[in-house]
């Protein structure tokens, strides 16, 4: 009796694309987007407030608002630049198959790592602490992730896992370094490092003034141009794409993969270290027991939004950084509670993963005869 | 050389200050930063309680703005900006952690004046302003001293700072002075606000015995973790917490920010604003004991009270000697009080306190 409701009105069935429609992978972050401003609408319009004035708050008031825009905008690059430097390093082990979820406790043992070698050369400002402290977060941050990577290329341990649950090791020693060793001395007893943005050898400011640029942002567009050029013209990209597709055929070609995990592991480890490392000694200025606010699971989001792709990721990490802004904003000039605004936000991924869909398979409206 | 950009930032903040004020519509703005949840039930909930007593003082004259659960660092300086940029007079950043972010946004904006929560950062247009909590901790731990059959009071620290450990030290002092069995059980959640933790650390402690549970941390999870646990007794931490009274909680500390934040908006109102630390305790109201209920004894009732009245009047202080320091060394000699400077940066335990402050 169902069979013959559905046949009377048409099925809708989903049939597998003989390969993975090029147009659709390119229109579905926006129209992932799109669905994210009419739905997020909706739940602003339920809560009481104007949602063309909310969507417009979020989207177009940071980048083009008179009163706010010349300030705002620069901070589009200070919030995209980690988030997209981690989001790069990411999606190599994303292709191949290796899934790297705890960036965030990378980006904490990055941050720490050089901040102790920064710390450890003070008061001593030469040129040569920052470039010291670079090096430092870069191998603070490769260490963090091989742990995981060794366990999971040598022993088979699930490296979800293992990396996700470090990150809740690193913030703890993260709250230990902020109280005891890494202390200002001269803070009175507060825990919290010395202000490293405010001490010349070691501050990571604006390269030119009123453009949001600093270190972290420049090694971001690096890292978006060295990914395309990995992905597109190297060994090592064409070994990560045929590992993700192919795991088998990878194994024909000669693909080493506990030599791959530990690659993988080791370049997000070792960006998301380095966004760690252009934090603490920018943006944010000091080891605090709350340094770390989440770029590292939110890059997780920006590597898929961007298709894995580095051209993609570059313009996600713009775009996820534009919801913040734009989400801060729109919550105190409009009062919209932040739980709506990361309701919003996380729309975004879910709408994302949904018309997904599309890429690989094409609906179709089937009709069926009724038998008389 | 790319280093070198003090000249162009300087005239960024100018730039930015003139844009501050391109919209002015005769009303005084007033912005605020909460580190939390208006919601949490606690020190958030209390700071927006002060925010809505502004709008009902000054009605259409003022207008308030505030941003909810703001991360203590880069967020928070970029928060304050696009408030001062909107045209906020007067800006309230209520955590410690805002500290530098606020004098660093207060440098941009010399006209916007800024008022910091905790912190010991001042600037001639950031002034700073704390409540003396360990007096309301004094008449808790006088209570909690008494209740106790185990002997053993738990304690739900945040993080190790000043204000924490010197909250702890009262809260000691009062309870053994009562009852010098007690022991403190002391747990650090490193959160301010997370009712999972804390619902954790407050389970923990009951199992290990303790029956009074005291807290430095904002949610109500630690009453709901004593209420299911039963005959455990807690104090409401920053907002009243009554919807836990009877019983668990049997008194509270609130935080009464509203006549502060009154008196500083006037005071923007007439242009006679200045930077200014205020450290201010029960006598002018700023620290609040909620309603004792009738879960704890008249008698120990009317001892709190007068403990109470004592420190309103400047009789009693919660520090006087003689006291010495966890390690037996001497701290203040008998009849002595401590003095503010040591207590705004009181980084010791007082002798008889088990376990190691954090670092």
């Amino acid at each position: 009796m169902p069979g013959r409701a559905a046949g009377m009105c048409g099925m809708i069935a989903l049939e597998k694309r003989p390969q993975p429609s090029r147009l659709w992978a390119l229109a579905t972050p926006l129209l992932a987007v799109l669905l994210t401003m009419i739905a997020g609408g909706l739940l602003f319009a339920l809560l009481g407030k104007d949602p063309f004035a909310a969507i417009r708050t979020i989207f177009w008031d940071p980048l083009f608002d008179p009163q706010f825009s010349g300030y705002s905008r620069p901070q589009l690059l200070v919030k995209a630049g980690p988030l997209i430097l981690i989001a790069i390093g990411l999606s190599f082990g994303f292709r191949a198959g290796v899934w790297n979820i705890g960036a965030e406790g990378q980006y904490i043992v990055g941050a720490l790592s050089g901040a102790a070698v920064g710390l450890a050369l003070y008061p001593y400002d030469g040129w040569i602490v920052f470039p010291a402290m670079v090096l430092a977060g870069l191998a603070g941050g490769i260490a963090w992730a091989m742990i995981p990577a060794i366990l999971r290329a040598y022993f088979k341990t699930n490296e979800i896992l293992v990396s996700l649950l470090l990150v809740y090791v690193a913030e703890n020693l993260l709250a230990s370094m902020a109280v005891g060793p890494l202390r200002n001395p001269e803070g009175g007893g507060f825990p919290g490092s010395r202000n490293l943005a405010q001490w010349s050898g070691s501050a990571n400011p604006e390269l030119i003034a009123g453009t949001g640029m600093h270190w972290g942002v420049v090694a971001a567009f690096i890292a978006v141009i060295a990914a395309y050029v990995l992905l597109a013209r190297h060994m090592f990209g064409f070994h990560v794409r045929l590992a993700g597709q192919a795991p088998r055929a990878a194994g024909f070609a000669g693909v080493d993969p506990a030599r791959l995990i530990i690659l993988c592991l080791g370049i997000s480890g070792g960006l998301a270290g380095l966004a760690g490392l252009f934090e603490v000694t920018g943006p944010a200025g000091q080891i605090g027991i709350d340094f770390n606010v989440g770029y590292g699971f939110t890059a997780i989001i920006v590597a898929f939004l961007g298709r894995l792709n580095p051209i993609g990721i570059l313009l996600a990490g713009l775009l996820m950084a534009l919801t913040y802004i734009g989400g801060e904003l729109a919550s105190f000039m409009l009062d919209i509670p932040m739980a709506a605004i990361q309701a919003f936000q996380g729309m975004l991924l879910f709408f994302l993963l949904a018309v997904d869909l599309l890429v690989n398979f094409r609906i179709r409206i089937k009709r069926r005869e009724i038998a008389p | 050389m790319l280093r070198r950009t003090f000249l162009g930032a300087t005239a960024l903040a100018l730039g930015l200050a003139a844009a501050a004020h391109a919209q002015d519509d005769g009303k005084t703005k007033v912005g605020f930063v909460f580190v939390g949840p208006v919601g949490d039930g606690g020190w958030t909930f209390e700071h927006n309680k002060g925010r809505l007593a502004l709008e009902e003082e000054f009605g259409d004259k003022i207008e308030t703005v505030y941003k909810e659960s703001v991360p203590e660092g880069a967020d928070a300086e970029r928060v304050m900006t696009q408030m001062a940029l909107s045209g906020a007079d007067l800006i309230f950043s209520t955590s410690f952690g805002y500290m530098d972010p606020t004098i660093n946004v207060a440098k941009k904006f010399p006209d916007v004046k800024f008022e910091h929560a905790t912190g010991y950062k001042r600037a001639d247009n950031v002034s700073t302003y704390s409540a003396r909590f360990y007096e309301g901790r004094a008449v808790q731990g006088l209570i909690a001293g008494h209740l106790t059959q185990s002997n053993k009071i738990g304690y739900i620290a945040s993080f190790p700072i000043p204000e924490v450990i010197r909250g702890i030290n009262a809260a000691y002092l009062a309870a053994r002075e009562v009852n010098p069995e007690v022991e403190f059980n002391i747990v650090w959640a490193f959160t301010w606000f997370d009712p999972a933790k804390e619902a954790d650390a407050a389970k923990a402690l009951i199992e290990q015995g303790a029956d009074v549970i005291l807290q430095h941390t904002d949610s109500t999870a630690p009453q709901a973790a004593a209420e299911a646990a039963g005959d455990v007794y807690t104090f409401g931490q920053a907002s009243d917490m009554a919807e836990y009274a009877p019983m668990p909680r049997v008194s509270s500390i609130i935080d009464n920010w509203a006549p502060y934040y009154i008196e500083r908006t006037r005071a923007v109102m007439d242009g006679t604003w200045e930077s200014q630390d205020t450290w201010d305790g029960i006598a002018p109201g700023m620290v609040e004991i909620g309603e004792i209920s009738d879960a704890v004894p008249p008698e120990v009732k009317e001892k709190a009270l007068a403990l109470k009245e004592a420190i309103a009047a400047g009789e009693a202080h919660p520090f006087t000697g003689p006291i010495n320091k966890q390690d037996g060394s001497a701290w203040l000699a008998e009849g002595e009080t401590a003095d503010d400077g040591t207590l705004a940066g009181m980084d010791f335990y007082v002798e008889g306190l088990k376990g190691e402050i954090p670092n």
